[in-house]
């Protein structure tokens, strides 16, 4: 356990973190970089990301409160804060390895064994072993308790038939969490399912990629036919799949392992709308004075500045006593939603413009706002739509009864 | 974008949330806030006794004039859970008439005025006419100098508690100036005070008649004054007022939840139908957009700039959101909620009679554009 920070040393770490990204963030490589890990579509910004995370981790800005022991920094978590807070302020480009940063990792440190440890964090922390996420299928895509890849067991390992599709950088991913069923009869469709930190340069597993609504790629379907893997890819016991898959969702709010740091999305910057508003005109006059979009326009800022603080807000437990679930659920859903609402609406300040898209001059920033509107969906629809978003918060926070 | 508050508590708010959370609680039943729709006075003499003796109405008055030295942000916790509860007294505008005497205020008014009202004097304000307009500096009541007196004229309405209050503070227009001055209950003519009838049953209000009324010249506030009485009397009340709804919006919302959790039709519970739960959950998210917006409004209160940007964005907040859940509570509550003994109702004309009083959520909205965007 790490000590309570000194303050002195705080400040000089935090210092110098501020220095590092100042000095080493690049922000236009003279291509377009991903706003978030789900959107690396072509091999130069892959290239460049994985080098840039490689960078930040060397430099001891990633990872930072992850035990020495497995390649982290075994500083206490304030360090890391420090150095995402220097990030955030020169808006350094994300962190590409988010599945093996954001979910194996803190279930590998959570309850993973000394050998998977030693195995796995260090590669995921410098972005030499790219990970992804095997858990929607094309069958079922919201119903995830319903998953049949199947995993048979044979000898001293196991046998993979099925598919998994969304797969982020699954063409490019040297391992994969993997929700499959070990059991058809089990006594219900969760009990049936097994945890997997599964290979994917084997024989059997290939890949398609599947091109997304902004004419972009990202996503891959992985196939997987009479793929054998060993038992030791097996993670948390058969049967435990699902509480295991719950589980990585949960490290996301820190409590259980110290947060490995950086951010894997970007988060929107409300005053660029701002000012692409301000820059905007309508008959002839500012867009803003347009009674109906300014109306509109401060009841967004409203609105993001409610979701920037309810993330203050949900570290203070003294406000948070009534429904303490209710911030920490519902984050999801309200943040993607503004996002694609507010993307939408940025869309009506160009008038003419609107027709243009990304590859053409005569587009509104090449295109960003539609290619960010179009990409917003990835968000409301993956890691569980709105609507199941909206069963979650009612059912987990609310204490309504499970809709059937 | 600079001008956007913060968020954060303080100790003594905390612990005053959860004395007030219980105490609103326990002493307000909704039977109790029903029986006291039929009563005159519209709210317990008793309680109201208690929450003088409890120090809350001196909380934001400084300890020079008897108050306890906090500030707004420690009445906060206190006006939500009345708004919680349906909880009736002068409070509010009790604590909005010291707010006015601190902010224009002679030494020797402040110094006569408010030990009484920190130790549980009823007070109220008489700002709105029948224009109907949002903006207090509309003034058309005046009043004509003559000496030391001052001759009074026109109506002032929307009076709230004024029948209870022994101090009301008016404001009108002497020689085209902004001016607010202090009336004292007993000095009014018979007749004066009308009770009205308001969309909000749990309250009491009045029209004022100031014909015919005379107050000494020293009743009046500082005449350079009158701007930051009106700025500062706007903020505390949209403060307070998105406070209270915001607790209303937090009860109608669990009020809704227990009848969504209990009912059912076609042999299944209600609750399970996603017609019913994901709007439900869509309100639930906007109510605690409100409540971070009222404890940053809370603590952003003090701050130039940012204090009305954050009241204005949580009065905004709150009157939409308990608005639109009290609205879907009656629809939800099918027939019943049609009927009065149905406490949507109750919430649902709350918040309407919120929005009239500080101007509801577009009207804010004007005014924050302006500064934000301008």
């Amino acid at each position: 356990m790490a000590e309570k920070p000194d303050a002195a040393e705080l400040k000089d770490y935090s210092q110098a973190a501020d220095a590092w990204f100042k000095e080493n963030t690049v922000r236009d490589p003279g291509f377009m970089l991903p706003l978030t890990f789900m959107e690396v579509s072509t091999d130069e910004q892959f290239d460049f990301l994985r080098e840039w995370q490689r960078k930040v981790y060397e430099a001891g800005y990633l990872g930072a409160a992850w035990p020495k022991e497995y390649g982290g920094g075994g500083l206490h978590t304030d360090f890391q804060r420090a150095a995402t807070r220097a990030m955030k302020k020169y808006d350094a480009p994300i962190m590409l390895n988010a599945i093996g940063n954001g979910w194996a990792g803190p279930l590998i440190l959570d309850l993973g064994s000394e050998e998977q440890k030693q195995k796995y964090i260090k590669g995921m922390l410098n972005a030499e072993d790219i990970w992804c996420q095997g858990f929607s299928e094309p069958e079922h895509g919201s119903d995830l308790g319903n998953a049949q890849l199947k995993a048979v067991k044979d000898g001293d390992g196991y046998v993979l038939n099925g598919s998994k599709i969304w797969t982020s950088l699954g063409d490019r991913a040297k391992y994969m969490i993997l929700l499959a069923r070990t059991d058809f009869e089990a006594e219900n469709k969760y009990k049936g399912l097994s945890f997997f930190l599964n290979p994917m340069k084997i024989d059997g597993i290939s890949t398609s990629r599947i091109k997304k609504l902004t004419g972009e790629y990202g996503f891959v379907q992985t196939f997987f036919t009479d793929a054998r893997i060993s038992a030791d890819c097996l993670f948390g016991g058969e049967g435990n799949g699902w509480s295991m898959a719950m589980k990585t969702l949960e490290y996301e709010r820190g409590a259980k392992v110290k947060p490995v740091g950086g951010y894997f999305v970007k988060e929107l910057d409300v005053m660029q709308i701002v000012e692409l508003a301000k820059n905007s005109t309508r008959n002839g006059k500012p867009l803003l004075d347009d009674p109906v979009m300014r109306d509109k326009m401060t009841q967004y800022m409203i609105d993001i500045q409610a979701l920037n603080l309810n993330n203050t807000r949900r570290r203070m437990p003294q406000l948070m006593q009534d429904k303490p679930m209710g911030l920490p659920l519902m984050n999801k859903l309200a943040r993607t939603e503004l996002i694609r609402e507010l993307t939408e609406f940025s869309l009506g300040f160009q008038g003419t413009k609107a027709g243009y898209y990304v590859g053409d001059e005569n587009a509104v920033d090449d295109g960003y706002w539609h290619r960010s509107y179009l990409n917003s969906f990835s968000a409301t629809i993956g890691g569980g739509t709105s609507e199941i978003q909206r069963n979650i918060v009612a059912e987990h926070a609310l204490g309504l009864p499970k809709t059937r | 974008m600079d001008n956007l508050g913060n968020i954060g508590t303080t100790e003594e708010q905390i612990e005053l949330m959860d004395v007030a959370t219980n105490f609103c609680r326990d002493k307000s039943p909704v039977e109790k806030v029903r029986a006291l729709i039929d009563d005159d006075l519209g709210y317990d003499p008793a309680i109201w006794r208690e929450v003088g003796e409890l120090g809350w109405l001196a909380i934001a008055i400084p300890e020079a004039h008897g108050g306890v030295g906090l500030s707004m942000a420690e009445v906060v916790p206190i006006a939500e859970q009345m708004g919680r509860n349906l909880m009736s007294t002068p409070f509010g505008t009790t604590t909005l008439a010291a707010q006015a005497l601190l902010a224009g205020g002679t030494e020797a008014q402040q110094a006569a005025w408010l030990p009484k009202i920190s130790e549980g004097m009823a007070a109220t304000l008489a700002l709105r006419e029948d224009h109907g307009d949002w903006d207090l500096a509309h003034v058309e009541c005046s009043g004509t100098q003559s000496g030391d007196s001052l001759t009074l004229s026109g109506k002032k309405q929307l009076v709230l508690w004024a029948d209870s209050a022994e101090l009301i503070i008016v404001s009108v227009k002497v020689d085209e100036r902004l001016r607010f001055a202090l009336i004292e209950r007993s000095a009014l003519p018979e007749g004066a005070l009308r009770r009205e009838q308001i969309i909000d049953e749990t309250a009491r209000s009045y029209e004022l008649t100031l014909d015919g009324l005379s107050v000494s010249t020293d009743a009046l506030l500082d005449v350079d004054r009158g701007r930051e009485v009106i700025e500062k009397v706007e903020l505390a009340a949209g403060l307070v007022h998105a406070a209270e709804m915001t607790g209303g919006a937090q009860a109608v919302i669990d009020y809704t939840l227990d009848y969504l959790k209990t009912r059912k039709q076609f042999d299944k519970i209600i609750g399970s139908y996603q017609a019913l739960k994901h709007p439900t959950v869509n309100n639930y998210v906007e109510y605690e957009k409100a409540r971070t917006h009222l404890y940053s409004a809370a603590h952003s209160w003090g701050e130039q700039g940012r204090g009305e940007v954050a009241v204005r964005m949580a009065a905004a907040q709150a009157h939409d959101s308990y608005s639109q859940a009290a609205d879907r509570s009656i629809q939800f509550h099918g027939g019943f909620g049609f009927t009065h003994d149905c406490d949507a109702q109750l919430h649902r004309r709350k918040a309407i009679m919120n929005g009239a009083l500080i101007g509801d959520a577009p009207y804010q909205r004007s005014k924050l554009a302006g500064l934000l965007f301008d």
